[in-house]
């Protein structure tokens, strides 16, 4: 039993694989769907780069076998945009949240998970919140930033101007 | 990094789970959360040839307080401990525990169970449950049966399982009225294992301790408890000389390795300076501090 099918839902619908055991999911995600916004950044459990979330939780799915996630429902950065930019991803563009924008995808799954839970965070809940995302370019206050901004965003969708 | 190649169970029942463990004896591994057995697998560090997945596996995630103990279930996430209310209101040993393991990511698979059979000295759990004098659960081809966690580790990534024996459940005595704990961590940054961290679980009569457990992470080659450091505070009100004393107890006993981390003089002094703290932190709180 080295090989395995698979049904997993992946952005709301449902997808199918024959995998080998050893096949870690963000290679399912990335070679097999071809959905290649799921970034690998260090290959060591540490950066967070290949952040998605598992039944609705931020894990790195780098260190996840693809076979765990039968059954089970996985979103990835290309499910956040629904028919326009998401406040998360509106927030990164306003605040200028990166600058290479290899660590964003990750950034952008996590905050959504804390935003979920927390949607009013702290700026230190914030900080803790992405404490498992490495960004090597921006010194993660503007990151920060724009995750208020969403934060902000969401709790007030109607309003024109956003306070920062 | 691509793992070797391994045969994959996910056993839907704790009987045939240990049934495979029975099995297939050493060659298989568990796989709870994963998140040190998996980057070991990357490494080739590790190479099962059998992986037994127990995520399916019914009822094996709870927190909940049952006569005089707090029961956590083996497949218990790190994150559920960190965002329980009932953890962080009566176990504060605990949530600052679980709020220091890797980061936030890695506690939403990682599992208190697999922090501890995985027995590795740099792990946080193994010195929390030593300080609050836990039990362990363990199911068998035999049935089940306890282990004190004072006989759990046994060496280095080594316990008292038997190979075909599944950590089910965590039982931590119910601290009294009185009863102070705490775990402070000094690591380079998020996520990294400790320098040195130390746990306390201590009572007060008064002013006075009149009992304490301390355990020591990454400063041994096995999990630790700092005996010595116990019986300076034992008796004292925690005056500073007490606490000098207790420090310099637990540096002493400690057996650390010189690493990219620090050397062999440095880890013993951190370990001098955060036992000190430790231990004023669980008498402040002992005391109804807050912080």
């Amino acid at each position: 039993m080295s090989h395995h099918s698979i049904t997993l839902n992946v952005n709301g619908e449902e997808v199918t694989g024959e995998v080998e055991s050893r096949m870690l999911l963000v290679h399912f995600i990335r070679e097999n769907l071809d959905l290649t916004g799921t970034h690998i950044g260090c290959d060591t459990t540490s950066c967070g780069a290949c952040t998605v979330l598992l039944n609705g939780r931020a894990i790195k799915s780098c260190t996840l076998f693809a076979v765990q996630a039968n059954d089970k429902s996985i979103e990835t950065i290309e499910s956040v945009a629904n028919g326009g930019l998401h406040p998360l991803q509106e927030g990164f563009w306003e605040k200028h949240g990166l600058q290479c924008g290899f660590c964003t995808p990750g950034m952008i799954m996590s905050a959504k998970q804390l935003l979920a839970d927390n949607p009013n965070p702290t700026e230190e809940e914030i900080r803790w919140g992405i404490s498992g995302n490495l960004c090597r370019c921006t010194g993660y206050t503007k990151i920060v930033e724009a995750i208020e901004y969403a934060a902000d965003k969401i709790s007030n969708p109607t309003s024109e101007e956003v306070s920062s | 990094m691509i793992p070797g190649s391994f045969e994959y169970h996910s056993p839907t029942s704790l009987e045939e789970a240990v049934a495979l463990l029975g099995q297939h004896g050493d060659e298989a591994k568990i796989l709870s959360g994963g998140q040190s057995l998996i980057p070991a697998m990357r490494f080739r560090l590790a190479q099962p040839g059998i992986l037994i997945d127990i995520n399916g596996l019914p009822n094996l995630e709870y927190i909940r307080e049952k006569g005089k103990h707090l029961l956590i279930g083996g497949l218990t996430r790190e994150s559920a401990i960190e965002g329980s209310p009932l953890v962080q209101e009566r176990y504060p040993l605990l949530a600052d525990t679980a709020r220091v393991i890797a980061d936030p990511l890695v506690r939403n698979m990682a599992t208190v169970g697999g922090n501890l059979v995985h027995a590795d000295p740099a792990n946080d759990h193994p010195a929390a449950m030593l300080a609050y004098g836990a039990e362990i659960m363990v199911h068998g081809t035999n049935g089940a049966r306890a282990i004190a966690i004072d006989e759990f580790f046994i060496g280095l990534f080594e316990t008292a399982l038997a190979a075909d024996e599944i950590l089910t459940e965590i039982r931590i005595p119910t601290p009294s009225t009185g009863s102070g704990g705490a775990y402070l961590k000094i690591e380079r940054k998020v996520g990294d294992y400790a320098i040195s961290a130390v746990a306390v679980q201590l009572q007060m009569d008064g002013d006075t301790v009149s009992s304490a457990r301390i355990g020591l992470t990454n400063v041994s080659p096995t999990p630790m408890r700092a005996v010595e450091a116990e019986q300076s505070i034992i008796g004292s009100v925690g005056s500073a000389d007490a606490l000098e004393a207790a420090g310099k107890a637990a540096a002493a006993a400690c057996d650390p390795s010189a690493d990219l981390r620090g050397s062999v003089e440095y880890k013993r002094d951190l370990t001098r300076v955060v036992t000190k703290r430790a231990i004023a932190k669980a008498i402040d709180r002992a005391k109804g501090g807050q912080t």
